[in-house]
């Protein structure tokens, strides 16, 4: 997406301390026009810290925000040309789903028809033409969170934020809306950003995604390079789900040793790494390839379903590969089946070595 | 929207860029204006109270010698013990009736619960004098139950008691109904599951639950006694009290630096209830979650039935006194002619003033409520919600709790001292309506500020960002939501900003001016002049105008939810 013309918005080294914790620790990161960004990561690593620094409402301690080429640094947020959507959607209850959208319509550039046309345009646009005349209180989480969303793109901003927009709703409406969002944001082409601890979410419907940890960026990149080609320990554990454990590189390439058992898998990630080093290893259960036992290739080994659980379209089986090592591995409840893997059944594993998740450990 | 240059950056017009900091400029300039109104009323006066206890009366610097006078005469030590003991007294027995009345109120299923609670909140609309004036009626040299105290006076600490008991009931009963039905009722559920008695519930759920509540109502009810004024003026005879203290040696003996030590002692258990209080306020806040559920009593005719008994009881009590005053005020001459007149309120008759009296009352008390509510809500916001306020904000934020510790009296002796400085310019307010209006707004600025702050904490705190974003101004978003929202909050803070005004004794008896003597001094001033009857008249009508403008808020009420709270409903 990001493109050879300069970026819309960009973030240069923003740092900000609150007290003794630095939420934000040299941040810098850059935004083209019409992108959608995702803000990825756990509680407390400063996602909504830069979000807030970007629309002003917590101004940086140090550091350059530049949006279109302006310096907004030391801009009062009301100076700057944004659009945002809280948790909380911050709907004022007394005024009316009509009078929330309009409510930043106003001074002489919007005379009252202007205005009417306009707010009946954004309810069409969000879908609550037949509600403009509620309250919010009447409205449904999801109707609201629309209208939180019609009154941020009212005034036709430059750049869209959105800090947890759906976390405040149920499973099958977050998943609606988001996509309902997404659509939203390419047909209107309004450069966005938005905050979530969510990976389904972030990876699910942007561009690109900024994984950050500790007020620093971990990684950031397109959705399937963050989920494949984690660029740290930290990305491979929080971004989806692996088994994970310490091995040694060995002397033949890209060969791995883990434990005193002499267990040994092959990882392509370490080709290259000195004989000796301490690595991280991190394995993704859709990777892995369950065989019966003998019936696997030359990197197989044997392994036992410790446990099964039905998730639906998926199993997910904890298996010992070895007495302290655990694997997961999703497989179709049907081939479960076919295999029979239940607890206490011996099966062969296999993972190709190009999945293989390799760090090196630090000491 | 802004213009994109040629050279492909944006400009955002400049009138934009003016207003913005035009607006930021607005806002700190509130904060100024309380700022100063806080140290013209509250601080410069009690730093001119506390350098007086330490000069001599020409104004040299004397040391401790005042103190010294203060310790070595044993009558003033005398009236510290007795305030003490008297305190103590009504505080044991308030608190326990409170306790029981709150819990018939919030824990059990007794019919009439409004009724009792309205009954109960009575006492607060009256000035304090008013029972003791009915006391008086009662249990006085004339006394129709002079009987019943056994040959003891009621002129001293057995009437005193009795009046504060009155006086202090619904203040300590409030704090108790609060504690009370802030409880979680998943406690109760788990106690019953493991098998509890009720005695053994009562006792390890129910009392630790109210445990802080039970402290705050305590440290209330001491302080409202110790620092009340006009209950022992009518009634305490020759018994001497700290607060009549203060009044006899600066009016009495125009003595104003042993006025000022008296009141700086006055100062030390109201400051030590206070910091009591917020301890307990800052535990009771803790052992509450947000997600408690809340508790629903079952009817349970062993409980309800005595609880409806001992609930009459109280409320008879508090209704019948209220009656006995009003009745007196109707007597032509008791208890020798009990034929009904309204000779008692021409007014005109007893004191100068009249009726104006009551008028300036109720102009002072009008100008507190309006004047009192736009700033101190207006200063919540502005603390709360409308800008970065920085160290201001914290000196203010503390300044504006401090004025509960401060008893009337000493808050209006450090008024004179300030006020009549030779040296002030201010002087030219002394005695006028002005000084009148911001000593009550000071004196009751606490509680409204804490109500003020509770109901804009209630709203969601992004309202201001939201606002920003949209590029409206913080304070056109305050006007357009924060103002309609908190409507219900603000008329109780203007009714409690009116009504305190209207009945307190204690401040204003130092502060009036020939032609601006409140009604509550007027019933001082016939009481001493031995016209009972006219200063019970004169109470009554007092609380005929509180009662009235409570009722006012009552019944506008619902047309204040129509009109503003239409959002409420689903």
């Amino acid at each position: 997406m990001a493109s050879g013309a300069a970026p819309y918005l960009v973030v240069e080294e923003v740092s900000k301390a609150f007290g003794t914790v630095m939420a934000l620790d040299g941040v810098s990161l850059t935004v083209a026009a019409g992108e959608f960004v995702s803000f990825l990561g756990p509680s407390g690593c400063g996602k909504t810290t830069l979000l807030r620094a970007i629309a002003g409402l917590d101004p940086a301690n140090s550091g350059r925000i530049l949006q279109a080429g302006r310096d907004i640094t030391a801009l009062a947020p009301a100076a700057r040309d944004f659009g945002i959507v809280f948790q909380s959607y911050a709907l004022f209850p007394n005024l009316t789903v009509a009078e929330n959208i309009a409510y930043g319509l106003r001074g002489p550039a919007w005379p009252k028809p202007r205005r009417a046309s306009r707010v009946a345009e954004l309810v069409e646009l969000v879908g609550l033409t037949e509600h403009v005349r509620k309250f919010p209180a009447q409205l449904s989480g999801g109707q609201q969170q629309r209208v939180a969303l019609a009154r941020a793109l009212a005034n036709e901003p430059g750049l869209l934020l959105l800090d947890e927009p759906l976390s405040a709703l149920d499973a099958i409406v977050r998943l609606h809306l988001r996509q309902e969002i997404r659509t939203l944001q390419q047909r209107l082409g309004v450069t966005t950003i938005m905050v979530t601890h969510d990976q389904e979410e972030a990876l699910g419907v942007s561009d690109r995604v900024v994984v950050m940890n500790h007020g620093r960026i971990a990684q950031i990149g397109r959705p399937e390079d963050i989920y494949r080609r984690p660029a740290n320990p930290f990305v491979a554990g929080f971004v989806g789900r692996s088994a994970t454990f310490i091995a040694w590189v060995e002397a033949a390439e890209g060969l791995l040793q883990a434990g005193q058992d002499g267990w040994r898998i092959a990882a392509d990630a370490a080709r290259g790494m000195p004989r000796g080093t301490r690595v991280e290893v991190f394995i993704r259960p859709e990777d892995v390839r369950l065989t019966r036992p003998g019936e696997g290739g030359a990197g197989s080994f044997p392994v036992t379903v410790r446990h099964w659980e039905f998730l639906g379209p998926v199993c997910r089986l904890t298996l010992a590969a070895g007495p302290q090592r655990q694997l997961e591995a999703d497989l179709p409840p049907d081939a479960a089946h076919a295999l029979g893997a239940m607890p206490g059944a011996a099966l062969a594993a296999e993972v190709p070595p190009e999945r293989v998740l390799v760090f090196a450990a630090d000491a | 929207m802004p213009e994109t240059r040629p050279d492909g950056t944006v400009a955002l017009p400049a009138a934009a860029q003016q207003r913005v900091a035009g607006d930021a400029l607005l806002l700190r300039g509130g904060l100024w204006i309380t700022a100063s109104v806080l140290a013209i009323g509250l601080v410069l006066p009690l730093a001119t109270l506390f350098v007086r206890a330490f000069e001599d009366r020409d104004g040299g610097f004397a040391g401790l010698e005042n103190f010294g006078r203060y310790v070595t005469t044993p009558t003033l030590l005398a009236a510290a013990g007795n305030s003490l003991w008297i305190a103590a007294a009504t505080t044991a027995i308030v608190v326990p009736v409170a306790f029981f009345y709150a819990y018939a109120l919030t824990r059990s299923c007794m019919p009439m619960q409004a009724l009792f609670r309205t009954v109960m909140l009575i006492p607060v609309l009256a000035p304090s004098l008013l029972p003791a004036l009915a006391l008086v009626y009662l249990f006085g040299n004339q006394g129709m139950l002079k009987g019943l105290l056994l040959g003891h006076s009621v002129y001293g600490p057995i009437g005193i008691v009795m009046a504060q008991c009155f006086y202090c009931f619904p203040h300590a009963a409030i704090i108790m109904a609060v504690a009370l039905a802030t409880t979680d009722a998943r406690f109760y559920e788990a106690a019953e599951a493991l098998r509890a008695g009720r005695g053994r519930i009562f006792a390890t759920v129910t009392l630790p639950g109210a445990r802080y509540g039970l402290v705050s109502a305590a440290v209330v009810v001491f302080t409202l006694v110790v620092t009340d004024f006009g209950i022992p003026k009518v009634i305490g005879g020759q018994f001497p009290v700290l607060a009549t203290d203060v009044y006899k040696q600066v009016v009495g003996l125009q003595d104003f630096n042993m006025g000022a030590v008296v009141g700086l002692v006055l100062l030390l258990p109201a400051i030590g209830a206070y910091l009591l209080d917020r301890w307990a306020q800052g535990k009771r806040a803790a052992t509450l979650s947000g997600r408690a559920v809340p508790y629903a009593p079952r009817p349970r005719r062993q409980r309800d039935l005595p609880l409806l008994v001992f609930c009459l009881g109280v409320a008879s009590v508090l209704a019948g006194l209220l009656g006995v005053a009003a009745w007196g005020s109707v007597i032509r001459f008791w208890p020798y002619n009990l034929s009904l007149t309204l000779d008692n309120y021409d007014f005109a008759r007893f004191d100068a003033a009249g009726w104006d009296s009551l008028l300036v009352s109720v102009r002072m008390a009008g100008l507190a409520a309006i004047l009192g509510t736009v700033l101190i809500f207006c200063t919540a916001w502005l603390l709360e919600r409308g800008t970065r306020p920085g160290r201001l904000g914290s000196i203010l934020r503390f300044a504006a709790t401090l004025p509960l510790a401060v008893p009337g009296l000493v808050l209006g002796l450090a008024f004179i001292l300030f006020f009549n400085h030779p040296a002030n310019p201010l002087g030219v307010l002394y005695g006028t309506l002005a000084i009148l209006v911001l000593n009550s707004v000071v004196h009751f600025y606490t509680v409204a500020h804490l109500t003020a702050v509770t109901a804009i904490r209630q709203l969601d705190p992004e309202f201001e960002a939201a606002s920003a974003s949209l590029k409206v101004p913080a304070w056109l978003t305050c006007w357009r939501v924060t103002v309609p929202m908190c409507l219900p909050a603000i008329l109780d803070i203007a009714v409690y900003l009116f009504v305190n005004t209207m009945t307190t004794v204690s401040a204003v008896i130092f502060l009036y001016g020939p032609d601006t003597k409140p009604a509550s001094v007027a019933v001082v001033h016939m009481d001493e002049a031995g016209q009972a009857s006219a200063a019970a008249a004169m109470a009554v009508a007092i609380l005929g105008v509180t009662l009235s403008a409570k009722l006012l808020q009552l019944g506008t009420a619902r047309l204040v939810e129509r009109a503003t709270q239409r959002w409420r409903r689903r």
